[in-house]
């Protein structure tokens, strides 16, 4: 527990420094010891500052500014990026391709989401009560969650390879399709194989955070349940579910905005292909700058990327803030 | 009785054991393929394990890799070190003291580490063509530090909310001032939070692959994670070296998670979420 301040004032000693950190104003060298607590202050959070402002401040300023210019390849040369205002915003939504990626980025999204909440709770609730080797079992779990995410979508190229794959050949094998299936390069396969590859590696994140958050119920209210005679559905349904809602609204808000960004999976496991069927909006974005070279439109189909997590992460923050208030 | 709940929690074991199985099958996936010549990995029917195994995609992954993977160490170490020295004063001085701006700082670092990556990758790029940082080792530190260090500040600053504010006082006291206080006392303590915060921040810088494919357009050597792609690019069924090579890009965060687990877990959650 934090000491209180009167306590700590009656400390001669500790007074001046006190003083310095919450000054409430009766000390004749108020002014001069407020200056020089704030320079040490600075020294301690200068270089975050600085970093903040010039590796985020800076480049999302820039982004937007560029996003109102027609920034193309010449404007490196030049230096030149005429003014268009929101030209680059109405071309987006006049663009078929723009409208695709936003209904991928959704399919995407919520397919990925409701796979790795369902089986990350379902898990987390396996787990809860420990067995032989459980803790040992939750550790590796993790496992797919902390791989580089290229190195994972290289070896789901290989699961999914379609003649030598081993996904076609169990399935064939166990009757569950006729054919081999080409799960990259038909269209809404490759959707299906993007989103079951990104489930795999949400799960360990979303199990992790519920369990850790089911740990936290108090067990005394299961016990009493299961005395009036409770199964475990019901205790289930009425119990823990409602327990866990303020968690699972974290943790669908802080899923989302990690699914609408995802980039490196499906750039390594499709480009976007075949036939912009994998094409979210994030690589549409880079498409425009990195491929096309037109980073005008590349930086307005971003801001509207981060303007889709911004939605999302103004509930996370306001839920963050509770637990925050409670803290400091 | 007692034979009735032992025979549950063996199904319940087998039950995980199972479940685990599946899904670290990919894993256990990648590595058989290293170990099997290219011939045999055609076959439509799947060889389910190394028999015998071979090393040439091992020995043709070293080759071509062994500088990627070099890259990649000195990249991910130094993001590391640039984030711990940048993150852990700020985080201590969240913690210490009462600063009106020290909430919405907070949720600040909450806040950008949403922003897409492709979108901060879109403006450094330009940004870093201007200041000629492109095709930089430092320039990549810079901005694999833009995962690190936010997630460094939360993850320090909540360890150090549970370190007494006393130690601080008292050190105070002793004349030492804040920054004696902060080496001293605070940083010793913080052990486990920095080793903690320093894991990701590798991580993060390890796994990075966007910055490195779009701030790197000369043949200098890249990452690991980039080294993976482009071989695949030019090499597309040459599966035995492909899986090789994403076996060696695995082994720091696997070792990680074998020796480091206790850090691995407390970061998982905690950047995201009180404790």
């Amino acid at each position: 527990m934090k000491p209180t301040r009167p306590q700590l004032q009656a400390n001669s000693a500790g007074a001046v420094a006190l003083e310095a950190i919450d000054p409430p104003g009766k000390l004749f060298a108020r002014r001069t010891l407020q200056r020089r607590t704030s320079l040490i202050q600075l020294s301690f959070t200068a270089p975050a500052i600085v970093f903040m402002a010039a590796m985020f401040g800076y480049p999302l300023y820039y982004n937007l500014s560029m996003s109102f210019t027609d920034f193309r390849v010449g404007s490196f040369l030049t230096g030149v990026a005429p003014f268009v205002g929101f030209r680059n915003y109405t071309d987006l939504f006049a663009d078929s391709l723009f409208v695709g990626s936003l209904t991928k980025t959704a399919i995407f999204t919520a397919f990925s989401i409701a796979g790795q909440m369902g089986i990350g709770l379902s898990l987390a609730l396996f787990f809860w009560r420990p067995f032989p080797a459980s803790k040992t079992l939750r550790a590796l779990l993790l496992a797919p969650w902390l791989l580089p995410l290229v190195v994972s979508a290289t070896v789901w190229r290989w699961i999914y390879e379609q003649d030598s794959g081993v996904l076609n050949y169990v399935l064939v094998q166990s009757d569950l399709i006729a054919d081999k299936v080409p799960w990259l390069t038909s269209p809404p396969h490759a959707l299906a194989a993007v989103i079951i590859t990104n489930i795999w590696i949400g799960i360990p994140f979303s199990a992790a955070v519920f369990y850790s958050g089911l740990q936290a119920l108090p067990r005394e209210l299961f016990e009493a349940a299961e005395i009036d005679g409770a199964r475990a559905f019901q205790r289930f349904w009425h119990i823990t579910l409602p327990l866990l809602k303020p968690l699972t609204a974290i943790v669908f808000m802080l899923s989302v905005t990690y699914t609408v960004k995802v980039f490196d999976l499906i750039f390594v496991l499709t480009g976007g292909g075949p036939a912009y069927a994998t094409q979210t909006l994030a690589i549409y974005a880079y498409e425009l700058s990195f491929r096309h070279l037109d980073f005008g439109h590349g930086a307005a189909a971003g801001n509207i990327l981060i303007l889709i997590s911004l939605v999302f992460a103004v509930f996370y923050l306001r839920s963050f803030r509770k637990s925050m208030t409670e803290y400091a | 009785m007692a034979a009735q709940a032992s025979s549950i929690q063996v199904s319940r074991m087998t039950a995980g054991l199972v479940f685990i199985g599946l899904m670290l099958f990919p894993l256990y996936w990648m590595l058989n393929a290293s170990l099997l010549p290219q011939q045999i990995l055609v076959r439509s029917a799947p060889t389910w394990f190394p028999t015998s195994p071979i090393w040439d995609g091992f020995r043709t992954a070293f080759e071509l890799q062994t500088g990627h993977v070099a890259v990649s160490c000195m990249i991910a170490g130094l993001t590391a070190i640039f984030s711990l020295i940048v993150a852990t004063p700020c985080a201590y001085a969240l913690v210490i003291f009462r600063m009106r701006w020290a909430t919405g700082f907070v949720a600040i670092l909450l806040l950008v580490q949403m922003i897409p990556h492709v979108v901060m990758a879109n403006a450094l790029y330009v940004i870093y063509a201007k200041v000629g940082l492109l095709n930089s080792y430092f320039g990549l530190v810079l901005a694999d530090s833009t995962m690190g260090i936010p997630f460094a500040i939360l993850i320090l600053r909540a360890y150090m909310l549970s370190l007494p504010r006393t130690l601080t006082e008292a050190a105070l006291i002793d004349g030492t001032g804040y920054w004696g206080a902060f080496f001293r006392i605070i940083l010793p303590l913080s052990r486990n939070g920095l080793i903690t915060a320093g894991l990701f921040c590798f991580l993060f810088a390890w796994s990075d692959f966007i910055f490195a494919l779009t701030m790197f357009t000369t043949q200098k050597t890249v990452p690991i994670t980039l080294g993976i792609y482009q071989f695949i690019g030019i090499h597309r069924t040459e599966w035995t070296t492909i899986m090789a090579t994403a076996v060696m890009a695995s082994v720091p965060p696997i070792i990680l998670l074998l020796f480091a687990q206790n850090y691995i877990t407390a970061g998982l959650t905690g950047g995201a979420l009180k404790e």
